[in-house]
């Protein structure tokens, strides 16, 4: 009978798909729990056991070995194809995820475990031994390999986590579906039921590909491109590391908040046209930054030598300790926390600034973009105006403020939110090549024209006076458009924000 | 009564039965005791038909004002401005306020009652006065001369959202999966409220306004009054659900009773009446953590020293305007009686207490009186150690829940800096039954482990394990809540009687405008202050 050959080419299919859910697996894993060597090695235990366990069990299946064997490919289907999804929904809402993980992860491994004794009994009578073992294992073996090549290079980068795990599943279904026709003869008239179930499963993957957008945003599951060096979840947010050719990036929820290869441009952007604006009317001495808990605006910071004192507010403490002992981020900031003159508040800034007198020469505000009402207060009329309070006079105050070309209203409704605020504002923008065009504020209580470059003794890698004109120079579609104050009571930011990234996902 | 018959009567059976069903056994009660309005001496009040026996000390003020809510207060801070401070204002609770009151829980401000208040036009300059007072007006407006109110204290946005079958949604109108033709009902019901909006009388009045004393009287305006908001959306065949659900859960919010037992004035009331012009947004609502503890506390200043808490009035003897003075008896909670002596009275306290305690109307109960009906509410305050959030929209002031009898919950912290760690959840609701006395009942017949067990039930459909995270609950249970603007209640004159004075006594209370609202309360004891001012000869430019 000539079934045999499509046969190993299932298995092909089936071995290429368990190890794909067993790499999602231990990815989401680490980017979840962090550690990736912990985290891989367990899964792959795990799997390789419930292997075990599955081709233990299958010699208690004695009737239907062609139907169990559909219905265990099924199985996988579902189970696998839905593991992703169901993961990063179990993830965000319950306490025993690590149980859902590693239970998904055998009950897979147990069931791809079940398929191959299956198949090598169903084969048996038409093969002749040495072959089948032979054949079945050479074909598994293959399936691996193809799967371990395509999943990092191809899938994952493209598709992400959560799509590429339902259209294996997919897979995995068109494959038992196709096993139905190969089997019909073995299967008999229950083939029909078979049919039914692998439609149903079908129905409910392709389903789930249709609301996977609501699932994780694109940006999360790019993320996965490159391979996660650090990743916890604070109370606050999630911090992740990877590591890429380039350097290493870091996220906050997802959204990238520097890349080590060109955050230089962002950061002396950010801190030094404050500085000298500042310097023109005396030492800047008592800096604030605000938000910047990574330590690179500080860093820049304390590249000025009339800098006495440097206050650091940022919510997270795990922020702060990571840039303060983790290697890599560590080296980037040059030890800047370590600095006795930098004193670290981890608290809310909404909170923090609302009290005490202490005023600044200068402020730094590098909060991640406005993309939550929590977020968006540290961004309104109200919140500029407790800060123009704590600002010493010829003081000057910087503002990122999220991308002019991506997100033009948001950028100027900062821009006019501050004016509202009684400051008087220039916007200005550079080119990061990881974030593409970035805008930010440059403001003080009295009108100014741009700060001449600063001085030569710093040895920026960007800013030299060429650079410091062309900040300030807006290209035409970065101009002013027509927008609303951001106040406490509309968090117009945050909605308009919302709207214009929408545009870009 | 079993768990189960307790949230069947209370929340209704399918939710009570998915609730038993699916807890198998619920954790104990997270703490708490019952706080509000205290019963004792109330009751001591309602007990005491008979004339009290003559009281061995007496005292004496110029003016004695009876109850320290919100119309006693303003009452009282209107004096002080015209400086006249020849006044005592009596309250029976320990704390002034009344349905206003602040509440404190597990270190948290909170409202016990009241929570909110609508920013006011320019033309109601008493109310505009006393925010500027509050730092809450900041300036005004140079081209429209309407005051601009301080960023912090107006509701901080999200202000709304709504639970409906496991996730939340941006604002009060249920939006999402409305029908073709529940939007155009939604359309028609905005055009009849401009409509009201645009209205002018033949004197310039609006239709409706705040105070309701400066709305229109015209027949076309009260009409309205005859039936009540349910017969009125019939008549226009506004048969939308949802649309019938948000205007349901306006009457409940504003007035304690379903569409069906609000007239329609009312109910066009709330949608009209805070309406700049036909189309606009409504005026912003100002909200404090402590909710309108913050107007009291800033009222109650002008009375510093001259409030006595902790003591009931029992019998007001009202004297005769140039003849005898007016004679009023208070009993303290040691069981104490005070005589007191006064030429003026500002009677601010509810109707159905000047029922009990004017002699005239012990002896002979005029007819208004029981025209007056007050509905009942619960009141709980939940501490939780973590701001809750929920699936869909993110947490708001207001989080309403829409399959809900009660009116769901605000969040004590939405207007502190912080956006993290520890809350208090206000949770609201309204007994609507259509007999005021039996809502009234029911909301006594249980105590604080029922009604935190309520609410808790009630909120753990949108918060699953909250149960077990509050970590404190305090029970308000407010048996006199507010007064039922009931269909044919607000202009069938009975108000207007009541508003007599009777003797040396005036009245003030909310009841008198037949809408429970901070701003009625405050006009009413302003008004009343400026009249006591007038007959006193005191020049004070008038405020209203
Ligand atoms: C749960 C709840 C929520 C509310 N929410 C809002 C809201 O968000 N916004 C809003 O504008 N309004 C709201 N209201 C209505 C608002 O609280 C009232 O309209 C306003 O505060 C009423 O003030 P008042 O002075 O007229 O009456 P009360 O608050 O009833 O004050 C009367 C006072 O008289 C005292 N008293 C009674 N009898 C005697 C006696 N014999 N001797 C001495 N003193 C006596 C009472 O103790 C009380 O302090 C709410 C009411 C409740 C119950």
């Amino acid at each position: 009978m000539g079934r045999a050959p499509l046969l190993y080419l299932n298995v092909f299919v089936i071995a290429t798909c368990g190890l794909v859910y067993e790499l999602l697996a231990a990815t989401l894993a680490s980017y979840v729990l962090g550690d990736s060597v912990t985290q891989f090695s367990l899964i792959i235990g795990i799997y390789l056991s419930a292997m075990g366990v599955g081709s233990w069990l299958s010699a208690y299946l004695d009737k239907d070995l062609a139907l169990r064997f559909l219905d265990v490919e099924l199985g996988v289907a579902l189970v696998g194809g839905l593991s992703a999804p169901l993961l990063f929904l179990g993830f965000a809402r319950l306490d025993w995820f690590p149980v859902l993980l590693y239970g998904k992860v055998f009950l897979i491994g147990a069931l791809v475990g079940l398929e191959l004794p299956l198949l090598m009994r169903i084969l048996r009578e038409q093969v002749e031994f040495k072959y089948l073992v032979a054949r079945v294992l050479s074909f598994d073996y293959l399936g691996a390999l193809l799967a371990s090549l395509v999943f990092p290079l191809f899938f994952v980068p493209r598709l992400g986590l959560v799509r590429t795990s339902l259209v294996f599943g997919l897979v995995n279904a068109a494959v038992a579906l196709w096993g139905s026709y190969l089997l019909a003869p073995l299967v008999g008239r229950r083939v029909i039921g078979v049919r039914v179930r692998c439609a149903v499963v079908a129905v409910i993957l392709v389903a789930g590909l249709i609301k996977a957008d609501r699932l994780t945003t694109l940006s999360e599951d790019e993320l996965f491109a490159d391979e996660i060096v650090h990743a916890e979840t604070t109370p606050y947010q999630r911090i992740v590391v990877t590591r890429g050719r380039a350097g290493f990036n870091l996220f906050l929820n997802g959204n990238l908040q520097f890349a080590s290869a060109d955050e230089y441009r962002y950061h002396e952007a950010l801190t030094h046209p404050a500085m000298a604006l500042a310097a023109e009317t005396g030492v800047p001495r008592r800096v604030l930054i605000l938000g910047g808990g990574d330590g690179l605006a500080l860093r820049e910071v304390l590249k000025w030598p009339g800098v006495e004192t440097v206050t650091l507010v940022d919510l997270d403490p795990s922020m702060t300790r990571l840039a303060k002992n983790y290697p890599p981020l560590r080296a980037l900031n040059g030890g800047a926390l370590e600095d006795p003159r930098v004193t670290v508040v981890n608290e809310d800034a909404m909170v923090w600034i609302a009290r005490g007198p202490e005023r600044y020469d200068v402020a730094l505000l590098d909060f991640p973009d406005p993309n939550s009402f929590a977020l968006g207060k540290l961004y309104t009329r109200s919140f500029y105006q407790r800060l123009a309070k704590r600002l010493a006079p010829g003081g000057a105050i910087a503002v990122q403020a999220t991308s002019p070309l991506f997100a033009r209203r948001s950028f100027w409704c900062v821009v006019r939110t501050m004016e509202a605020a009684g400051l008087f504002v220039r916007p200005y923008h550079v080119a990061v090549p990881s974030f593409g065009v970035w805008g930010f504020a440059l403001a003080r209580h009295t009108p100014f024209v741009p700060p001449a470059a600063p001085p030569q003794a710093l040895a920026l890698r960007f800013l030299n006076a060429d650079a410091m004109a062309a900040l300030f120079a807006l290209p035409a579609d970065l101009g002013p458009v027509e927008v609303e104050v951001n106040r406490l009571d509309n968090q117009a930011l945050v909605r308009a924000y919302e709207a214009e990234w929408q545009k870009w996902q | 009564m079993t768990r189960r018959e307790l949230l069947t009567a209370m929340l209704g059976a399918p939710f009570a039965a998915a609730a038993c069903h699916t807890a198998t056994r619920p954790s104990p009660l997270p703490p708490g005791e019952l706080v509000g309005p205290s019963d004792k001496l109330g009751h001591r009040l309602r007990d005491l038909r008979a004339q009290p026996p003559a009281p061995t000390r007496r005292e004496r003020a110029a003016i004695v004002i009876v109850g320290g809510g919100v119309a006693g207060l303003s009452a009282a801070w209107r004096l002080a401005r015209a400086g006249v401070t020849d006044f005592v204002v009596v309250e029976l609770e320990r704390e002034p306020g009344g349905t206003a009151r602040a509440g404190r829980v597990a270190g948290q401000d909170c409202p016990l009652g009241a929570h909110y208040l609508v920013a006011p036009f320019a033309e109601n300059r008493a109310l505009v006065t006393l925010l500027s007072e509050l730092g809450a007006v900041t300036g005004v407006d140079d081209a429209t001369g309407e005051p601009q109110f301080a960023e912090e204290q107006l509701v901080a946005d999200p202000e709304e959202r709504v639970f409906y079958k496991g996730r939340w949604y941006e604002g009060l109108y249920l939006h999402a999966g409305a029908s073709a033709d529940d939007q155009r009902q939604l359309t028609a019901f905005r055009a009849e409220v401009d409509r009201w909006v645009a209205f002018r009388d033949a004197r310039g009045r609006r239709a409706f306004t705040v105070p309701v004393a400066a709305c229109s009287d015209d027949a076309e305006v009260t009409a309205l009054d005859r039936s009540s908001m349910a017969e009125w959306l019939a008549a226009r065949s506004f048969t939308s659900p949802r649309l019938r659900w948000l205007v349901d859960y306006a009457c409940r919010d504003d007035f304690g009773a379903t569409a069906a037992q609000t007239s329609a004035w009312a109910g066009l009331f709330y949608f009209a009446a805070r309406m700049p012009r036909p189309g606009d947004d409504s005026q912003p609502l100002l909200t404090w953590p402590e909710g309108n503890g913050r107007l009291v506390a800033q009222l109650a200043r002008a009375a510093t020293g001259r409030l006595r808490t902790g003591l009931a009035v029992v019998d007001v003897e009202p004297g005769a305007p140039g003849g005898e003075g007016a004679r009023l008896t208070a009993l303290d909670a040691a069981g104490e009686l005070l005589g007191l002596d006064a030429e003026q009275v500002i009677f601010a306290a509810p109707q159905f207490v000047a029922g009990r305690a004017l002699r005239p109307f012990r002896a002979a109960p005029p007819a208004h009186l029981r025209e007056f009906t007050t509905g009942a509410w619960m009141v709980a305050n939940v501490a939780v150690p973590e701001l809750p959030g929920g699936l869909g929209f993110p947490l708001a002031w207001d989080n309403v829940l829409y399959e809900s009898p009660s009116l769901g919950y605000v969040v004590a912290t939405h207007q502190q800096p912080g956006s993290r760690g520890p809350t208090v959840l206000t949770y609201y609701h309204p007994l609507c039954d259509d007999d005021p006395r039996a809502a009234r009942s029911r909301l006594l017949a249980l105590g604080r482990d029922e009604w935190a067990e309520v609410a808790l039930a009630d909120l753990s459909r949108a918060h699953p394990g909250l149960r077990e995270q509050a970590t404190r609950v305090d029970v308000a249970r407010w048996g006199h809540a507010m007064v039922r603007p009931s269909p044919g209640f607000l202009f069938g004159g009975a108000r207007a009687a009541a508003a007599r004075p009777v003797g040396r006594v005036r009245f003030a209370h909310s009841d008198l405008s037949g809408v429970a609202l901070f701003e009625e309360a405050f006009y009413q004891g302003v008004r009343a202050a400026e009249e006591v001012l007038a007959e006193r000869g005191v020049a004070s430019p008038s405020l209203l």
